[in-house]
């Protein structure tokens, strides 16, 4: 066997914790090699260091069998090494020739047609569907992480990293990407894949290295070795993938959409004549592909965006004009789909962010004036709840927060408030598995309070794992509403492209 | 644990403000050398310019008066996400509203300053809103919105004063207000031997508890706070976003106008046109440096009051040109914007030091466990 990446007995250490400790690694020549492990688990800092961002305190690392000391990503480009980031690295208004060229644009003069038909022809023989002449601006996520590829491979990277890949894509996208890592590895060349989407390693790497808090648990393969032993691996503990739950015991409407029409950015109707009812004791799930109209219809519901037209009820109040303060006070609670940007105040502490719906009434704050002693006993039962990990508690800083833990801050937030309707969108994205079945867990514990539940989710597996009721949400209309017990997900796959159930199919 | 933690956090933010000044006051030795002036002199007569008797300490806390204020009214702003540029108008204004207040109204004292400080708060605050609704409403941003104002500020003083306050001789500025009408005050005159000092200390003094009170204890500081930080999230969470932004400004103007009031009615006693007063922008310095943070502002004002007070008597008593004293504060700002590389410092040496207290006290343990085995 030549492997073609070999990092041994690997240690990084930062002031307080291991990172990695003992922990070795080896790719072979053409595979798809996952590495898996929960956010925090150190599969980035093996990365970094392979990738020349850091420096292992002990351990080497040998490419094609010779020992390389990699100071910098320069040297590791100069070995072959590329790395797809999570965020991508690009600049919006160049094309994407500029863009795969930036730092290799060779002499004086700029050769952008010899580029643009390299490019061209690397985009072809991997199957990328990419045009060099666009812009980046108006591409969509998917394509852009393309262009990333491209960049790799326009300078040569015989070894690929992706870090978290299908984070940002849409199911479609998920599909376009594993093919493309198949003609990558096809062509000879070797992938490594980070991340800790179980299904997507199964689908396609050959090996995994599973890591946990540091440490090298083991390397499987991935064709023999079940999903449920991965993750079981991964947690530390067995994992149960199936929601517990009990039938639903329906109560009365709580949330009443008729006829609703509301305007996306581009000034055109994003969600049409859209009817729906969600009731007490029922978690109805929104499936669809992103992109389908569902933030508008969120934003729309929660009154963060003005509506052209219809009606909203929630539990009984007309809230077609309320503002977003009176729909909070009637019963609505909202995980939001971006955390970072709507969910949490990342500049202040977990306090402030627990208490930034209720402050300013009883009994947060009397007379305008807040009652810091309360709102550090009401934090502190919230992060006790909800397990929320932090460096120094309640007075940590929300930005400090890791991603699961800033997500079990705003679900601890919304559940504990106790509102009629939770509305939760994405709420488990980019989660480990252990957070997204706490999560799981808390959504069906609100439904069984007497609570209604709204949930929007771009993953098929969590809306049928969680919802009693299936709206499936296409190009702004509601195609159809399912029960879950009555469909499966090739059905519902079909609605969600847009076609409808033929009449008297039932 | 929980005091711990915030001591710690205070320190660093004052460890990056002491480090910026310290290298703006090197730079400026440097810079004294360079002429070829002995630093040490030159600094000495700076300080004692500022310091060396009472008459010059009062002098420096009128001085740190009115940068106190303006400085607070650019934090205030700060802690809401908006950026006042707009203070050099609103202390126009502000002081213009008292001026005349001084000049027309005749109380009892005691209600007489109460009429005066609140011309001057109404007159900035209103400077202020003007700007603020524009930007909720219009989305103008309020850096151009109050430049303008700025300078609607100045023409209309220009205006103003020769046609309505003209003084006996000069068609250039104010008549002179009465030390009676003023905020000058015959024992605070008395006590700090015929200096500028006055009431408007007082002021300033209160405006810096009182905002620091609102921004610390009450919703509406957690409101305005949560908007600066981060506005999506404020408006997911049902605080009005737009509604904040214009009483932010109204408070940020007048605390200017009330700077306003400190410098026409107080360190002097009259106001002359064609002058756009240059502590409107100083302010954003004294708000940098004292971290955007009330009492930062204190502090960083009381400090670059005696620059301002000390550079005129360094220059009589050395060759040392007032400029200097400029330059330094520019250097300090300079660094100050640059905060984020002490900050990074600091973390890292403070980190090591903590590094080093841990492994020492780890370091008798193992070396114990390995006598044991």
């Amino acid at each position: 066997m030549s492997h073609v990446i070999e990092m041994l007995n690997i240690r990084k250490e930062f002031p307080g914790i291991v990172a990695n400790d003992d922990i070795t690694l080896q790719v072979e020549q053409g595979e798809i090699h996952a590495i898996l492990g929960e956010n925090g688990a150190g599969k980035s800092t093996l990365m970094s260091i392979l990738f020349g961002l850091y420096h292992a305190d002990k351990g080497k690392i040998l490419v094609r069998g010779k020992e390389v000391h990699i100071h910098s990503p320069n040297d590791a480009n100069d070995l072959g090494i590329g790395m797809v980031h999570q965020h991508f690295q690009l600049v919006h208004n160049f094309t994407v020739t500029e863009n795969i060229i930036l730092g290799k644009e060779g002499k004086f003069f700029l050769d952008r047609k010899g580029a643009s038909k390299k490019i061209k022809a690397l985009s072809e023989k991997y199957g990328l569907n990419i045009d060099p002449d666009m812009v980046i601006e108006d591409i969509t996520v998917g394509m852009q992480q393309r262009v990333e590829i491209l960049k790799m491979l326009y300078r040569d990277a015989e070894i690929l990293i992706f870090d978290e890949p299908t984070a940002v894509l849409t199911p479609q996208e998920i599909e376009d990407l594993m093919q493309i890592m198949r003609n990558l590895v096809a062509e000879g060349k070797s992938v490594i894949l980070i991340t800790h989407k179980l299904n997507e390693i199964k689908a396609v790497a050959d090996r995994c290295t599973i890591i946990r808090r540091g440490l090298l648990i083991g390397v499987v393969d991935v064709k023999s070795t079940s999903v449920s032993k991965m993750a079981s691996m991964m947690v530390g503990r067995p994992v149960n993938f199936k929601v517990d739950k009990k039938p639903a015991q329906v109560g009365r409407v709580i949330l009443d959409l008729h006829d609703l029409r509301v305007m996306n950015n581009k000034k055109v109707l994003g969600v049409k004549d859209f009817s729906l009812s969600v009731k007490a004791g029922e978690i109805v799930g929104i499936a669809g592909v992103d992109g389908n109209g569902q933030t508008e219809l969120i934003e729309a519901i929660t009154g963060l965006r003005p509506i052209e037209g219809g009606t909203i009820a929630l539990d009984g109040n007309d809230i077609t004009n309320a503002d977003v303060r009176k729909r909070n006070e009637i019963g609505l609670g909202h995980i939001p789909e971006d955390r970072q940007k709507r969910g949490l105040v990342m500049a202040a502490s977990l306090y402030d962010n627990v208490a930034i719906k209720e402050y300013y009434h009883s009994p947060f704050s009397k007379k305008g004036l807040l009652d810091a002693q309360y709102l550090h006993e009401y934090a502190q039962q919230v992060i006790d709840q909800f397990d929320v990990r932090s460096g120094e508690g309640i007075f940590s800083l929300a930005g400090k927060l890791s991603g699961g833990n800033q997500q079990k801050l705003i679900v601890g937030r919304e559940v504990v408030s106790d509102p009629e309707l939770l509305i939760a969108v994405q709420p488990t994205r980019g989660l480990d598995v252990g957070a997204i079945e706490y999560i799981h867990s808390q959504l069906v514990a609100h439904r069984d309070k007497g609570h209604a539940v709204l949930l929007v989710s771009f993953e098929l597996d969590e809306i049928f794992n969680l919802s009693d009721r299936i709206a499936v949400m296409n190009s702004g209309e509601l195609i159809d509403v399912l029960k879950t017990s009555e469909t499966n997900e090739q059905e519902v796959g079909l609605m969600m492209a847009g076609v409808k159930r033929k009449e008297g199919a039932q | 644990m929980k005091p711990m933690k915030k001591r710690e956090k205070q320190s660093n933010a004052f460890l990056v403000a002491a480090s910026a000044t310290v290298l703006g006051l090197l730079a400026g030795a440097i810079l004294m050398a360079s002429i070829g002036s002995n630093p040490f002199t030159g600094f000495w007569y700076l300080f004692r310019g500022g310091l060396m008797n009472i008459e010059r300490i009062g002098n420096t806390l009128a001085t740190a008066t009115t940068l106190m204020l303006v400085g607070l009214s650019v934090a205030f702003a700060y802690k809401t996400g908006l950026f006042n540029i707009g203070a050099s108008g609103q202390m126009l204004i502000g002081g213009l509203c008292a001026t005349l207040v001084a000049h027309k109204v005749f109380l009892p004292r005691p209600l007489f300053l109460v009429v005066l400080i609140g011309a001057a708060l109404l007159g900035g605050a209103l400077w202020g809103i003007i700007p603020g609704f524009l930007k909720a409403k219009f989305n103008v941003h309020e850096v151009v919105a109050s430049i303008m104002m700025n300078w609607i500020a100045y023409w209309s003083i220009y205006y103003f004063i020769p046609a309505y306050l003209k003084g006996p001789s000069l068609e250039t500025e104010s008549a002179s207000i009465a030390v009676s009408q003023s905020m000058r005050s015959p024992w605070l005159t008395k006590l700090f031997n015929g200096s500028y000092m006055n009431l408007a200390f007082f002021v300033a003094i209160a405006a810096v508890l009182i905002i620091k009170f609102i921004l610390d204890k009450t919703t509406l500081g957690f409101g305005l706070k949560a908007v600066g930080s981060n506005r999506f999230c404020a408006e997911y969470a049902g605080i009005k976003v737009n509604r904040n932004v214009i009483i932010s400004m109204m408070i940020a103007g007048g605390l200017a106008g009330l700077a306003g009031l400190s410098f026409y009615t107080g360190y002097s006693r009259n106001m002359q046109i064609g002058v756009m007063p240059a502590q409107g922008f100083d302010g954003i310095a004294v708000s940098l440096l004292g971290g955007n943070t009330p009492l930062g502002v204190l502090i960083s004002s009381l400090f670059f009051g005696i620059l301002q007070s000390g550079k005129g008597f360094m220059n009589a008593m050395t060759s040392v040109p007032p400029e200097i004293a400029d330059t330094i504060i520019a250097v300090i700002i300079y660094f100050t914007a640059t905060s984020v590389l002490f900050k990074r410092f600091w973390d890292a040496v403070l980190k090591r030091q903590m590094n080093k207290a841990k492994r020492k006290a780890e370091m008798p343990e193992t070396a114990q466990k390995k006598e044991d085995q």
